[in-house]
């Protein structure tokens, strides 16, 4: 049930989040932080579909891991669903066309390195 | 400067955020198997409220932050929450965090130093046109 749980987290995290990176770049870059211009921007995003999208998976990814953290320790859960990561890095190159030089591929796989340590 | 600052508050609203939530589900008791109403019920006790208002903060800034950073620099450098979690619980749950834990908290101050030496934007806004494109029609479909 555990490992159910954190595979369910780990898949909507990843779709959650890569469908928010590509809502917000077609949005495009905030620079107003006036109330008055983030209100624009908020109702900009409820018509975005990706963003849409996004917030459902990230709803299912949310109460996912409210019944997982509820269950296991916290020093379990949040090192066990780091496994977005190496998913989220990968879709980010495929998908968003990031350029991924050197020293970030380095440093997502001491990220990752780092956070299997943790839950170990 | 606009990246530095998001930076710091996604990563607070994020550590705040689960640290409270998982403080005041300990309260609440396992919700494994139990019906939506628990889920509504657990809301209502104080601490997961604020964690649930802290994670809705994280939610906007990190929104706001993907607006113009990358995806594969926003994961890495958030991922200090990591290291942080690790100090709160050592401090204020008085978790014992073995050498192997600290350790894995090395390795990730160590990723985060190197990606920090990255430029936050990699490619030009209008370079994102043909994944879109592509996911357009896959959705469409």
């Amino acid at each position: 049930m555990k490992w159910l749980l954190v595979a369910i987290v780990v898949l909507t995290t990843t779709v959650g989040e890569v469908m928010q990176a590509m809502g917000m770049k077609h949005h495009g870059e905030i620079h107003d932080f006036s109330p008055n211009a983030l209100g624009r921007v908020l109702a900009a995003l409820t018509r975005n579909r990706y963003i849409v999208i996004s917030f459902l998976a990230m709803a299912f990814s949310f109460f996912a891991f409210m019944a997982l953290i509820s269950s296991a320790d916290l020093s379990f859960a949040v090192p066990a669903t780091a496994a977005s990561y190496v998913l989220e890095t990968v879709l980010a190159k495929a998908l968003l066309k990031e350029h991924i030089g050197i020293k970030r591929w380095a440093g997502a796989l001491l990220v990752t390195g780092g956070v299997t340590l943790l839950s170990m | 400067m606009k990246t530095r600052v998001f930076t710091i508050i996604v990563i607070l609203t994020n550590v705040l955020g689960n640290f409270l939530l998982g403080l005041g589900l300990r309260d609440v008791g396992s919700l494994v198997g139990r019906s939506p109403l628990a889920f509504i019920l657990a809301l209502f006790n104080p601490l997961v409220a604020i964690g649930v208002g802290l994670l809705v903060a994280w939610m906007l800034s990190h929104m706001a932050l993907l607006s113009w950073a990358d995806l594969s620099y926003v994961l890495p450098i958030t991922s200090i929450g990591y290291a942080l979690t690790a100090f709160m619980g050592r401090i204020f749950l008085h978790e014992q965090v073995s050498p192997t834990r600290w350790a894995g908290v090395a390795l990730i101050v160590l990723g985060v130093i190197l990606v920090g030496h990255t430029a936050p934007r990699s490619r030009k806004p209008e370079a994102v046109a043909e994944p879109e494109c592509m996911l357009e029609e896959v959705l469409t479909r």
